[in-house]
């Protein structure tokens, strides 16, 4: 996707291909002669292993349609009939509910690491936009996902989530019945977020083919943040990429299988082994793992409206990073100021993520508005003005001088 | 520098506000269920076969009066890695149960089960069930053993990743089993039809004591115990839950032999092609 390609295929048949439809050539610029900088360290590769995860949900998720009934009687059970009676079905179902998780672990080291580096800045902005739109897609997916299952936790879920959009004023409770298709919870639901469960991985895989144009358009960011200059500075995506891509892969697949296989329940609740009962409210409502830091924001906030917006506002925000971080140095590599806060930040993700698996009362709230208050000051404070007031490192002069030295 | 201790001096001052909170919290929890060593707990995890056959007999002389198993086939009883029963076992003991059907002449019929019927369930429906149990269904077994467990807190429940601990549901329930106390502690307002119990939550369990040491007499010459019965039932309940554990663990082995072989030659094929440019 980087411009015209010098690829000419040998066999005959392929060339006669190519003057038709020059897809060999796409493919060959994209991947294999893609200049890459050469110092791109290992949490570049999770670009790569997104790809992947995408690509296995989307596989495990159309076996699994093939044996899901989408109706509120039959789909917990369903469920149970794919892990007990289908041949590998446990295998599919662990492979689908952990896979979700390991992309939003995935895509969460893969955004941190955008943040780091600078990556959102200037020519990317639009590559970083498209990665944030992707990023709301997965959620939107993830959740509906979740509330398939038709347990406890899955249908309580899905009512307070849905029921967020009555903070709306004038037209909540509209929005609300018409996401939920009726004036609660029920079959229509069930059916339309089973369709859009089915639709939006096709949509995420589109838009992250802009993502990947984008990206090719741009070029690759790197730890230094400086663009490479020469051929020196970069390496062909086919083999050095390629092979670096693949470890870290099977790396993740270590980890990912690890909870497949050993621990697959970890990550989930109990209450979703209890089917779906809109009689019985569970004890606690808790979303997955990967949406408690926004739960906890949207719980530190008394006022309803203002709790949805602060929600929706902590992932809108990121979309306008690029113009919020002043600075003119990419790299947090040469930002000590930058770096403290951003690791700080990352504390306040992680720690928000915590308070959102605890009740609502006493010290978490407190230390709740607190975090809030750091994560939204991070974007509209703390950048700003540290683009401003700090003191930059020297950079060095170009890619190969900070991997070589003085060799260069 | 500065920042730096900042962040040492926050972390701490928010572990001195946080930490008394926390421990309070947990104080009016019930106590941590005690781990039992499971057969099924580990990478190599597998189920006992005598354990499940013993934890079926009691299921289906004591618990099956007011729990069903719905979700379960009476000829899973003979699938690989479950309790081990041959075919004609389960042929034989499907033929016991009556299962309700319609006939060729669209008449409602009792007929002889067969191990492609699910277990029938002892109450006609939810309402039935509830109204004949003081108002609460009592649960239907198939997934108990996933769909109970207790809060594992911070930090042992990241150490669970490591130690593949997966037994919060089945040690519950076998805390459960042993939790029932003759009287609630003075001062404790036990509400009519509870039973309490130290450890499920709030300490008001609405079945009572459902087994006593001689209960079930088994075949196999285990102990007529409380202690036997409620790590055998148990057991069997985690089979209900996951019938396929086993398949899954040994599968899982051989996936991460792979994977590791593949991570190994991959880097050093990585680390090969770009010796050239380091």
């Amino acid at each position: 996707m980087s411009g015209n390609s010098t690829y000419q295929p040998q066999n005959a048949v392929l060339q006669w291909f190519e003057k038709r439809l020059p897809i060999g050539g796409l493919i060959h610029s994209s991947f294999v002669a893609y200049p890459t900088p050469r110092n791109l360290n290992y949490w570049w590769t999770f670009g790569g292993i997104l790809s992947m995860m995408l690509g296995i949900q989307i596989i495990t998720g159309i076996v699994l349609a093939m044996h899901y009934t989408p109706h509120v009687d039959l789909a917990f059970k369903s469920v149970e009939a794919i892990m007990r009676d289908v041949n590998y079905g446990w295998l599919l179902r662990y492979l689908h509910a952990n896979g979700a998780a390991m992309f939003f672990l995935a895509v969460y080291i893969h955004m941190f690491r955008g943040i780091y580096y600078g990556s959102y800045k200037e020519p990317r902005e639009v590559l970083w936009i498209l990665g944030v739109i992707i990023y709301l897609l997965m959620m939107a997916t993830g959740f509906m996902g979740y509330v398939l299952v038709w347990g406890q936790m899955s249908f309580w879920a899905a009512t307070v989530i849905t029921n967020l959009f009555s903070a709306i004023p004038g037209v909540g409770d509209t929005i609300v019945a018409w996401l939920w298709g009726g004036y609660a919870v029920g079959n229509p639901t069930l059916n339309r977020f089973y369709s859009l469960h089915y639709l939006l991985p096709f949509v995420i895989a589109g838009v992250v083919i802009l993502h990947v144009w984008a990206l090719h358009v741009s070029g690759q960011n790197n730890p230094t943040g400086i663009e490479p200059k020469s051929e020196k500075d970069t390496v062909p995506f086919t083999p050095y990429a390629t092979v670096k891509d693949g470890f870290f892969m099977a790396c993740f697949l270590i980890l990912y299988c690890w909870f497949v296989f050993y621990v697959p329940n970890f990550l989930g609740h109990p209450d979703n082994y209890i089917p779906a009962n809109p009689a019985v409210t569970p004890a606690e409502i808790v979303p997955e793992w990967y949406y408690l830091p926004f739960y906890a924001i949207l719980r530190s906030i008394p006022d309803k409206l203002m709790g949805v917006v602060a929600l929706f506002g902590s992932i809108l925000i990121l979309a306008f990073l690029p113009w919020l971080d002043t600075s003119r140095v990419r790299s947090g590599r040469y930002r000590p100021l930058f770096k403290q806060f951003f690791w700080l930040w990352v504390i306040v993700c992680v720690g928000l993520g915590w308070l959102g698996s605890k009740p609502p009362e006493g010290i978490y709230v407190i230390l709740s508005r607190l975090f809030t208050l750091y994560y939204f000051g991070f974007f509209i404070v703390i950048l700003p003005l540290l683009g401003i007031f700090e003191k930059t490192k020297p950079l060095p002069n170009s890619i190969s001088e900070s991997v070589l030295g003085a060799k260069a | 520098m500065t920042n730096k201790r900042t962040i040492i001096a926050l972390t701490l001052a928010f572990a001195a506000f946080a930490a008394p909170a926390l421990a309070q919290e947990h104080s009016h929890e019930a106590p941590t269920p005690p781990a039992v060593k499971w057969s099924f707990a580990g990478p190599f995890g597998k189920f006992d076969e005598g354990q499940l056959q013993r934890g079926f007999k009691i299921y289906k002389e004591v618990c099956s009066s007011c729990h069903a198993l719905s979700l379960l086939s009476i000829g899973s009883l003979a699938d690989a890695g479950g309790p081990g029963f041959s075919e004609a076992q389960v042929a034989a003991l499907a033929a016991e149960y009556k299962i309700k059907d319609i006939d060729d002449k669209g008449e409602a019929i009792e007929r002889a089960g067969r191990p492609a019927d699910h277990f029938p369930s002892p109450f006609a429906n939810d309402a039935a069930a509830a109204a004949a149990n003081g108002g609460v269904a009592p649960p239907d077994m198939s997934t108990l053993a996933k769909a109970r467990g207790y809060m594992r807190g911070f930090p042992t429940f990241v150490f669970d990743i490591f130690t593949q601990y997966q037994e919060a549901g089945p040690d519950y329930i076998h805390a459960v089993l042993n939790g029932y106390k003759d009287a609630a502690p003075a001062g404790f307002i036990m509400p009519p039809g509870g039973n309490y119990n130290e450890y499920f939550p709030g300490h008001v369990i609405a079945m009572p004591k459902p087994l006593s040491d001689g209960q079930v007499t088994f075949d196999d010459g285990a102990p007529a115990t409380l202690a036997q019965y409620s790590k055998d039932v148990t057991a069997f309940l985690m089979w209900a839950a996951e019938p396929k554990l086993v398949q899954r663990k040994r599968t899982g082995f051989q996936v991460m032999i792979f994977l590791i072989v593949l991570s190994g030659l991959l880097y050093f094929t990585k680390k090969k092609v770009w010796s050239a440019v380091h």
